[in-house]
């Protein structure tokens, strides 16, 4: 553990750390352009020029010099001051002034750095350089005058995306930042390096000319794409959402998030169903709210009554369905809407027991039955971490590409049953062996003999240094699914239990991947927010909030109880769900035991307690002792990563980005 | 070198050059240079293998050859890198040229000693034997690039055509090489200045004349 003296007080810093990191731990901030923590270092823009002593006399890049023992370390001399004064009258040098029509104005490095410490005036009389437009797909819009070569974007393609697509061609002052023949960036997190971009030379193309920072209303929330439950941020203006970034969470998401759950805001404003409509011979009827739920009323179901929940509802919202068909008499709750049905009695061997963070460390994983880069694109990410540290990594399935190296042992779920030898051994031989079960696997009844597996190979162990390893997981693809296992929200023979109890009354809470038509006998009474699937198939639609309207908290695959709150109001006659549940228990004569959100929460949290703590839920051990064999073509639920869930297919950049990026077509510009 | 781009990925492109391969004797050389590098460094070959393939490229057009995209797509798929991570490579280094050029690929050097020593004629007479900068002339044998400097600044002026390098030019010998190129000769390459075999003194020696005849010590002298 080094000490250096950092403007004269002494820190004892980490080993191995850089002198840039030293001096952060000092408090003190050093500005910088290349430089990013999960990024390797570059050091070429010269923006973080630090004095060192011992060393030459002459500033040097604090991000690429290990701090070392006994070193005298200045931010705050007058050689400091000027060395960044002369780079970033450099950087300016070439860089357009644009700011007022720049869409990073606002939120961006250069032009925060250039007032904090820069000159303040240009010498500069020459020409500017001009580079000239680089196509990089529907998503990142480039206006690569504006680029200071940090090469961040190209590091991320390369280090954390796993794609190398994005290079630095030429060089010196002619160097451009370009995607091979100006192709589209094609991986799912390709719109991270909007991001990362310190200046303005990648910005988000749907988001072109919107707002400006200042104006939004930045609120916390959690992305419902899939079931990894990345933090976000909602940025709205009035009541409309305009934009979704991620938020760093080291334990979920770091700091990526999905060109899915990032792009599906302009879904948020199509296809929404703002009023109630009921259907008379056949037509859906625009009526009022009183009509509406008097039709409900009338349908009188007593306690022949279903509920099914759709991928991307609250706890709130499915507690509050719960109670309503408690009191009604009725405890047929499903929320595994494509017909998977795997025992959900213990809740530990449905869940992603090894963390997305832990997963990182894992030395051996096998794969069953899940695209992961389309199923949760984040964890993509760190599995390639895992392989950077040495992991070896097997998959049974149809072949996908995976960005690092994976070996395919078959597509059919029963290579499960008998695991090739050298995969055994490896799995054997492993400290952290791990095993992810995706939703393709659990229905081919990978579950039983995925813990038969586990139990052999002791996923779960105590390591040598006493903490505790399990490497038995699940990979979900709702976000509601853990939640609404939580909530009992399973049958044991799945939703064909609830489709041959013949229900009188289906209600449908923005469930919309469902096969309505083995609900023909039943009245389907839909309350979501888009009009979907499950809309096309309602007899009666009451207006619900997409998770942007309302608080609501949702577990993630990991059983990691998140809190998210509600950034705007929901359009026209839209209310939020549990009003709406509320209202119908009203109509339907039946008690819940809530009449405001905080008395819904209470009694959520009394029936179930997890629910109230934020993190990790404890779901106790595996059920030992069960075996069971796997069999069957495993097929990927996920046909397409742009369009999986209702808000997703209203959106116009989504479908632009799968008719593009996944079908190939060529799309004109589109007139702007 | 303000001006370098990549040729346009055009059909007739591909057609031309879709089917490029090693020859048979390239692709043994091939197999020697990637040998060259310890397991899983193979993608470090890409720059001999990049020269390679502009040679071939050269033997095919009869020029000195260039690296249109499906060929350097090809020396990646030979090292099995990503294309985006060759052509990084490719247009960084201004040897590798990225558009056709002339049999003869005429490079003066216009950094100062050799401009000092009167580059400035040896641009003007490629100027006036019409000879394109950045394309090819019309008889298909000069591309003219002004370089920064070669390293040949003992024997200033100097260009370089194709691999040779040509010294001590004035616009008349330079006018001689050209000349002699074009006639599909051999010229003397080096120094042109009669009497002189390399980048000796050109005149008597004016320093260290003590080490002509025995190796003095002159640590004492400083």
């Amino acid at each position: 553990m080094p000490k250096v003296k950092v403007d004269g007080v002494e820190i004892e810093v980490p080993q191995g750390a850089t002198v840039l990191q030293a001096c952060e731990l000092a408090g003190k901030e050093i500005p910088r352009f290349c430089y990013h923590e999960r990024l390797s270092i570059a050091g070429n823009c010269r923006m973080c020029l630090v004095e060192v002593k011992p060393g030459p006399p002459k500033p040097q890049a604090s991000c690429a010099l290990p701090a070392a023992e006994g070193q005298e370390i200045r931010t705050d001399s007058e050689m400091v001051k000027k060395a960044r004064e002369g780079v970033m009258e450099f950087l300016l040098i070439n860089h357009p002034l644009d700011c007022p029509i720049c869409d990073q104005g606002g939120e961006c490095d250069l032009q925060d750095q250039s007032v904090a410490y820069g000159r303040g005036t240009s010498r500069y009389h020459e020409h500017k350089r001009a580079v000239t437009e680089k196509y990089m797909g529907p998503l990142i819009k480039t206006v690569m005058t504006r680029c200071i070569q940090c090469t961040r974007c190209v590091r991320f393609s390369e280090e954390i995306a796993g794609v190398d697509e994005i290079g630095a061609l030429y060089r010196g002052e002619n160097m451009q930042i370009s995607t091979y023949l100006e192709k589209a960036a094609t991986h799912e997190l390709s719109a991270n390096v909007i991001d990362l971009c310190p200046v303005g030379a990648l910005t988000s193309r749907p988001y072109a000319f919107e707002a400006r920072p200042w104006e939004l209303k930045k609120t916390l929330s959690i992305d419902v794409s899939d079931a990894v439950g990345s933090n976000i941020r909602v940025d709205a203006r009035g009541r409309e959402v305009l934009r979704i970034l991620p938020r760093i969470n080291d334990d979920v998401n770091e700091e990526w998030l999905s060109d899915k759950g990032r792009y599906m805001v302009d879904g948020l404003a199509k296809r929404r169903l703002d009023r109630p409509f009921i259907r008379l011979d056949g037509k859906l009827k625009a009526v009022s709210w009183d009509e509406a739920l008097a039709a409900v009323a009338k349908i009188a179901p007593g306690s022949s009554v279903a509920a099914v929940a759709g991928d991307l509802v609250d706890v709130e919202t499915m507690f509050a369905a719960k109670q309503l068909l408690a009191g009604l008499g009725s405890s047929l709750l499903e929320g595994r809407q494509t017909g998977l049905a795997y025992t959900a009695t213990n809740l530990a061997a449905v869940n992603f027991n090894s963390t997305f963070a832990g997963i990182e460390s894992a030395d051996a994983i096998l794969i069953v039955g899940s695209h992961i880069r389309w199923e949760a694109a984040v964890l993509n990410a760190r599995l390639r971490k895992a392989v950077k540290r040495g992991a070896k990594v097997f998959a049974i399935g149809p072949v996908w590409d995976a960005t690092y190296p994976v070996e395919f042992l078959g597509e059919d779920a029963a290579v499960l049953n008998q695991l090739p030898a050298h995969v055994w051994s490896a799995l054997q031989g492993a400290t952290r062996p791990a095993l992810i079960l995706g939703g393709a696997a659990l229905a081919k009844g990978a579950l039983e003999a995925a813990l038969g597996v586990s139990d052999q190979l002791g996923l779960v162990r105590t390591l040598e240094d006493g903490s505790g390893w399990n490497g038995f997981n699940v990979l979900h693809m709702a976000a509601s699914r853990m939640g609404g296992l939580m909530l009992g929200y399973a049958q044991a023979g799945g939703i064909a239990d609830l489709a041959a109890a013949k229900p009188k009354m289906l209600l449908s809470l923005g469930a919309d991947e469902v096969d309505y038509t083995k609900f023909a006998d039943s009245m389907i009474v839909y309350v979501g927010h888009h009009g979907d699937k499950g809309a096309h198939a309602a007899d009666v639609i009451l207006p619900a909030s997409a998770f942007t309207e309302k608080a609501g908290i949702y577990v993630n695959t990991e059983g990691r109880v998140q809190f998210a709150e509600k950034a705007v109001f929901a359009p026209g006659d839209a209310r939020e769900d549990w009003a709406i549940l509320r209202a119908l228990a009203e109509v339907l004569g039946v008690n819940v035991g809530f009449d405001s959100f905080d008395e819904l929460r209470a009694a959520l949290f009394a029936q179930v307690p997890a629910f109230a703590q934020e993190g990790l839920v404890d779901y106790g051990a595996l059920p030992a002792g069960v075996t069971g064999s796997a069999s069957g073509q495993i097929t990927y639920p996920i046909k397409d990563f742009y369009l999986t869930n209702p808000i997703a297919r209203s959106s116009d950049t989504l479908a632009r980005c799968s008719a593009e990026l996944l079908h190939g077509e060529k799309l004109a510009e589109a007139a702007e | 070198m303000a001006d370098r781009h990549l040729y346009p990925d055009t059909p007739e492109l591909r057609a031309r050059w879709g089917a490029f391969a090693w020859t048979v004797e390239n692709a043994e050389k091939a197999k020697v240079i990637v040998a060259r590098y310890p397991e899983g460094r193979q993608r470090s070959a890409v720059m001999p293998l990049l020269d390679l393939a502009q040679r071939q490229v050269g033997a095919e057009t009869q020029t000195q050859g260039w690296l249109p995209i499906p060929v350097m797509e090809y020396v990646a798929a030979y090292l099995d890198m990503p294309i985006i991570r060759v052509i990084e490579v490719a247009t960084f280094y201004t040897m590798y040229n990225l558009v056709p050029v002339g049999k003869f690929h005429v490079q003066v050097c216009g950094t100062t000693p050799c401009m000092l020593r009167g580059s400035d004629d040896l641009i003007a007479a490629c100027k006036k034997r019409k000879m394109p900068t950045g394309g090819v002339s019309e008889d298909g044998l000069w591309t003219f690039t002004e370089v920064e400097c070669m390293g040949n600044c003992a024997s200033a002026p100097m260009v370089q055509i194709n691999d040779d390098n040509y010294e001590d030019l004035t616009a008349e010998r330079l006018d001689a090489v050209l000349d002699a190129l074009a006639r599909g000769e051999s010229p003397k390459t080096g120094t042109q200045e009669p009497g002189r075999h390399t980048v000796e003194p050109a005149g008597a020696l004016s320093n260290l004349t003590a080490m002509v005849s025995e190796n003095h010590d002159y640590r004492g002298e400083w």
